[in-house]
């Protein structure tokens, strides 16, 4: 083992690797509930030539390489399940090239995701990316590898969708560019109109490959950003007021939330409703849009837009930092949460789920959905509270998700970021020609099982 | 449970029916079609008023005989189980305004400052002006005057709720409770007295307190010379009495307030509660008429006396060019405290 700490020291340098105790402990875990799992080294390259160093070297000795972002998807899908070495991504941060008029950039596979809106802020006002509500040090590679969604997701699809070109090295060491990219200079598209190889690497959380750049599409960034707030106490309406909306065909963002606290949310489903302008007549254009959308239910009494003059400077944050606040109404600042991908007719059979599980298994929840791709379905987050010094409380929250995935897949839901049990539970699920494909394509990338093991592990 | 003392025989004789017939909201062809659809409604029978009405509390104010339209037809509406908002919006409120044991409470002696369950109302009730009486402070649920329930016709909370409330007064054994938020005044001054709830301590409308105080200091103000118009709130219509107080800071801080098309009796809602319960048409174009009257008397800036008004009004005044002010930071500008266009 000496020898291989040499071997990372000698291709990474002292400073980016690390196997002292202290260091350890935490990249053994993240904030969710799943059991931590201690790695036997990190290490933070700065290029993707030490990249592919490592990478060989992981190979040549067949120990497991989890590549990481800022760990923070709360499913534990960078606690390395089987030891070996953490590739923390982070110094590998820079900013390659913006082409404007293309409206794509290409970043390093550990840029964070505030590092881009930050320079976007300065460079080109003009144009933005899809920010997804989570801490800004997350980064883009890991969000894009994770299918994660973003504050123009119901515009334009999951991130995912944005991408333009990967690079990318593969289990063996060898780089691999997806995409425009592996043909000409321009990074203007992933896949089409060629056979599209980014689904080797998107959605795999590591397993066939570490992307070590990323071309993401980039949009408008009007100068106007505004938000409604509609309420209604009925959940069998949330599916057609979300078609009504939808059917506008103009609408930022569209989030679904409800929570039992504090008081003033109690037995309500807001929808927030983002929208943007260029000017004041744009902007009240749309708002009268959204009302008159849902008058209808307003004359019945059913539901009603409320006052959020007070509140708007906080909705309107990207990332929202309120997201996860209800974690500390248990004192102890734990949450995990399960976004199954469903339909939105199902919405009300998800929050009595939710509902249910809550009271069954003694937690606080709350949920948060995100439509995605003008309504073609939408991400339900089923999230709970915990206190982390709770080992009972966080063993009933871990049952709960297990019991709620279970749900979602029987309903013909598709996990979002699936932990290792939830990953499981999906392939037994998957018609067996898909699993046999995923199998294929598992062993053919990644012969050794190095990348990420533990994770979409497919049994033939 | 409370009940509202209303004179069956004073609105059977009443030869103005200017409780409907001054209505900025809905329209009767004269005397005799108003007066019957307030017949109706002391009968409880249906009326058009009852699916019409804006909640807008004027009526209170229109009615010179001291009768209560307003809570009769709120009560009129709660018990047919009609609602004026939507549903959940009506149930957001009463769960928003629970009370939860999660107050605040200063220094309080014979005196307590009476913050509601606004935060805004923390910040403004500091200063010179109010030096003897800030640390005096209360805050919370459990101090808030629940009148906002009748823009909802839920009366029945505020009768559960406001006998709470003075309670908690009563037990902190004050004298007098100054009471910043317009609404808490008109509260425990006309909405106890016409549900016949006994108030023991004396309420004080901040307005007079301000006014007393602004005579102690007017060595140091100085004259603001400027142009306003003068944004009346819903609740002060359950105050009439109080509305020369007004004039009279106005006057002794040097500040112009022009006749306007729609002032006292004719003020316009702020038009939040419009918007909430029959969409933005009517509020919008309330809001313009009376953001466009403001401009037309030549106001600098828009000086509010409740906080919920102006954080409905004050991005869209500014939006047209005026400055949006409380009333008690314009007094805290003419004594220096605060600096011109930043209040």
């Amino acid at each position: 083992m000496r020898d291989i700490r040499k071997s990372l020291v000698d291709i990474v340098g002292e400073r980016g690797v690390s196997d002292a105790q202290e260091e350890l402990w935490f990249y053994s875990r993240d904030p969710g509930v799943l059991a931590p799992h201690r790695p036997d080294y990190v290490v933070a390259p700065k290029t993707t030539e030490e990249v592919q160093k490592i990478v060989r070297l992981a190979n040549r000795e067949k120990i497991p390489v989890v590549p990481m972002g800022n760990g923070m998807s709360l499913a534990g899908l960078v606690i390395p399940l089987k030891g070996g070495i953490v590739m923390d991504m982070k110094r590998m941060n820079k900013i390659l090239e913006v082409n404007s008029m293309a409206r794509y950039v290409v970043v390093e596979g550990g840029t964070s995701q505030g590092a881009l809106k930050a320079y976007l802020q300065e460079h080109h006002p003009t144009l933005r990316h899809s920010i997804p509500d989570a801490p800004p040090a997350t980064t883009i590679a890991a969000n894009v590898s994770l299918h994660g969604q973003g504050r123009l997701t119901n515009q334009y699809g999951f991130n995912s969708d944005m991408v333009t070109g990967l690079e990318v090295v593969l289990p063996t060491g060898k780089i691999c560019l997806v995409g425009s990219p592996s043909i000409g200079p321009y990074w203007i598209s992933k896949g089409p109109t060629l056979p599209d190889l980014s689904g080797l690497f998107l959605g795999w959380l590591g397993c066939t490959g570490i992307i070590t750049k990323v071309g993401l599409k980039l949009y408008p960034n009007k100068k106007i950003r505004d938000a409604e707030l509609f309420v209604t106490d009925r959940v069998d309406l949330i599916p057609h007021i979300l078609y009504k909306l939808t059917h506008l065909e103009m609408l930022e963002d569209i989030n679904v939330w409800f929570q039992p606290k504090p008081l003033m949310f109690l037995g309500n489903f807001h929808i927030t409703i983002f929208f943007t302008g260029d000017t004041e007549e744009e902007i009240e254009f749309k708002r009268k849009m959204i009302w008159d959308a849902l008058q209808e239910y307003m004359d019945s009494k059913d539901g009603g837009f409320m006052a959020i003059q007070y509140m708007k400077s906080v909705l309107l944050e990207m990332p929202g930092r309120n997201i996860a606040d209800f974690a500390d109404v248990p004192k102890g600042g734990g949450f995990e949460y399960s976004g199954p991908i469903a339909p939105i007719e199902h919405f009300p059979q998800y929050a009595a789920k939710l509902v249910e599980l809550a009271a069954k298994y003694n937690v606080l929840y709350a949920s948060a959905a995100r439509l995605i791709s003008g309504g073609h379905c939408m991400m339900f987050s089923i999230s709970f509270a915990f206190n982390r010094n709770d080992p009972a409380m966080m063993e009933r929250v871990e049952k709960a998700l297990d019991e709620a995935m279970a749900f979602a897949l029987d309903m013909g839901g598709i996990p979002w970021k699936p932990n290792f049990k939830e990953q499981k539970m999906t392939l037994e699920k998957m018609e067996p020609n898909a699993r046999n494909l995923l199998l294929m394509i598992k062993k053919n990338l990644d012969p050794q099982g190095i990348m990420n093991p533990g994770n979409w592990e497919v049994n033939s | 449970m409370h009940q509202l003392k209303f004179d069956q025989k004073v609105c059977a004789s009443c030869r103005s029916a200017d409780c409907l017939l001054k209505c900025q909201y809905m329209t009767f062809s004269g005397h005799k079609e108003a007066h019957g659809e307030m017949m109706k409604i002391m009968k409880g029978r249906d009326s058009r008023v009852l699916t019409e009405c804006m909640t807008c509390y004027a009526c209170e104010e229109y009615c010179t005989r001291g009768n209560h339209p307003f809570y009769l037809i709120s009560e009129r509406r709660e018990k047919k189980g009609m609602f004026t908002a939507p549903r959940p919006i009506t149930n957001q409120w009463i769960n928003m305004t629970q009370m939860q044991g999660k107050y605040l409470v200063g220094d309080v002696k014979d005196i307590a400052l009476s913050c509601c369950y606004i935060p805004d109302l923390g910040a403004l009730g500091t200063g010179e002006i109010f030096r003897d009486v800030a640390s005096a402070g209360v805050f919370g649920a459990e101090f808030m005057c629940p009148a906002v329930h009748t823009h909802f016709a839920r009366m029945s909370v505020i009768k559960e709720r406001l006998p709470v409330v003075i309670e908690n007064y009563r037990k902190l054994g004050v004298k007098e409770v100054i009471c910043l938020h317009d609404e808490c005044y008109g509260t425990l001054t006309s909405i106890a007295s016409a549900y016949g709830m006994e108030v023991p301590f004396k309420p004080v409308y901040y307005l007079d307190y301000v006014l007393e105080r602004m005579k102690e200091l007017k060595e140091k103000i100085k004259p603001l010379n400027i142009t306003v118009a003068y944004q009346r709130s819903c609740s002060n219509r359950l105050i009439p009495d109080k509305l020369p107080v007004v004039k009279k800071i106005f006057q002794l801080i040097g500040v112009k307030a022009p006749k306007r098309t729609y002032q006292d009796e004719n003020a316009l809602c702020c038009a939040e509660i419009l918007r909430s319960i029959s969409g933005y048409k009517l509020a919008d174009d309330v809001v313009k008429r009376n953001i466009d009257d403001m401009l037309n008397v030549g106001a600098e800036y828009c000086v509010f006396n409740c906080p919920a008004c102006q954080i409905s009004l004050s991005e869209k005044v500014a939006k047209r060019g005026l400055k949006p002010v409380h009333i008690i930071d314009l007094c805290k500008m003419a004594i220096g405290e605060k600096e011109r266009g930043t209040a």
